[in-house]
């Protein structure tokens, strides 16, 4: 029992460590999730677009990169905050 | 942070740099700032030494920065402003060439440091964009006009403003800049972040022990990332770029 108590102490540092980790694969992880799915959204409609009329290739193209532009920036702030989150 | 017997070095020592003097004050030089100087000189000196000359067919350096102002108006600014934006040009241009230059650091040798990956540089920059597209939206349409056909969606239910008009509020006065900056700075951090990762591992399995066995993988994924930096590089300064455009054709047109 001594010798647990012991063990919990030291172990107190790596603990706050390993749980700090765990904190950020989840928020990364997290904020991944929803942008990820978006993302495809995004191109694979643009790629239908294109084949359906390859003369608008250009200002789809352009519109698409807005689009992962606005989508991305959710993934991005998560990985940001997976930073902060840890202190 | 220790992983798999490689000792991986924490994010500070990757991202932060002694100063070289004026140490401890807000003005301190370290490498970026070293760098962010290179860059400035780099734009200027390229454009003063094409448009030296101004020859009717174009050679050498001439050809490419005809190549980079024709890219920012027919692709950048043409696609977001339309004809009447095209006078801010010379703004868009420097913002482009600025941004790229200051990403590509990060994969050219002995520099590995793209500026953009500190917030401070895009800060920066997406503070100027915001104040300028306020200015700008602020001065063509008059304060209260603009105000109303920025907070104010046209073809809405009336009692859908209650919860509309905050959102359009938080979107065009918040997160409109904070995503600027933070795109820019995430996407550079992140894409450091992998290539430190994959030259560490890189280095760390390059033994005689029996980790060689991954070297080859390393290191093709080390060559492939750095490849995938390229793009990353182009893509971001376009980006900013465009959105800048986006912002301040949204500010200065009344379509409603």
């Amino acid at each position: 029992m001594l010798e647990l108590a012991t063990f919990a102490q030291q172990a107190a540092g790596e603990l706050e460590a390993g749980l700090t980790a765990v904190g950020r694969g989840i928020v990364y992880g997290g904020a991944a999730i929803g942008p990820g799915i978006g993302i495809g959204l995004v191109v694979g409609n643009a790629i239908t677009a294109m084949s359906r009329q390859p003369e608008t290739a250009g200002t789809v193209r352009t519109t698409m990169f807005l689009g992962i532009a606005f989508t991305e920036a959710l993934a991005l702030f998560g990985f940001v905050l997976s930073f902060i989150v840890a202190g | 942070m220790k992983l798999l017997a490689i000792e991986f070095p924490p994010i500070s020592h990757v991202i932060e740099w002694p100063g070289i003097a004026l140490k401890d004050t807000p003005f301190e030089i370290n490498k970026v700032v070293i760098l962010m100087w290179i860059s400035a000189a780099i734009v200027f000196g390229f454009f003063w030494f094409a448009g030296r000359k101004k020859e009717m067919v174009p050679r050498g350096a001439q050809n490419i920065a005809e190549a980079t102002v024709d890219f920012v108006r027919n692709g950048i600014i043409m696609q977001t402003m339309g004809p009447h934006g095209l006078n801010w040009t010379p703004f868009m241009l420097t913002l482009f060439m600025f941004i790229m230059v200051g990403n590509v650091w990060g994969i050219i040798p002995v520099a590995q440091m793209p500026t953009n990956a500190r917030i401070a540089f895009p800060a920066l920059m997406a503070i100027v964009v915001y104040v300028l597209y306020h200015f700008m939206g602020i001065k063509e349409q008059g304060l209260g006009h603009y105000l109303k056909n920025t907070l104010i969606l046209p073809g809405v239910p009336a009692a859908m403003h209650v919860l509309l008009v905050p959102i359009e509020f938080i979107t065009a006065f918040i997160t409109q800049p904070l995503s600027l900056a933070v795109r820019l700075f995430a996407n550079m951090l992140a894409g450091h972040l992998l290539l430190v990762s994959f030259g560490v591992i890189t280095a760390a399995v390059f033994t005689a022990s029996a980790t060689a066995i991954i070297w080859p993988f390393a290191f093709g994924l080390l060559l492939f990332l750095t490849t995938f930096e390229i793009l990353v590089v182009f893509l971001q300064a376009f980006i900013f770029t465009m959105l800048t455009g986006v912002y301040i054709s949204k500010a200065t047109s009344a379509e409603h």
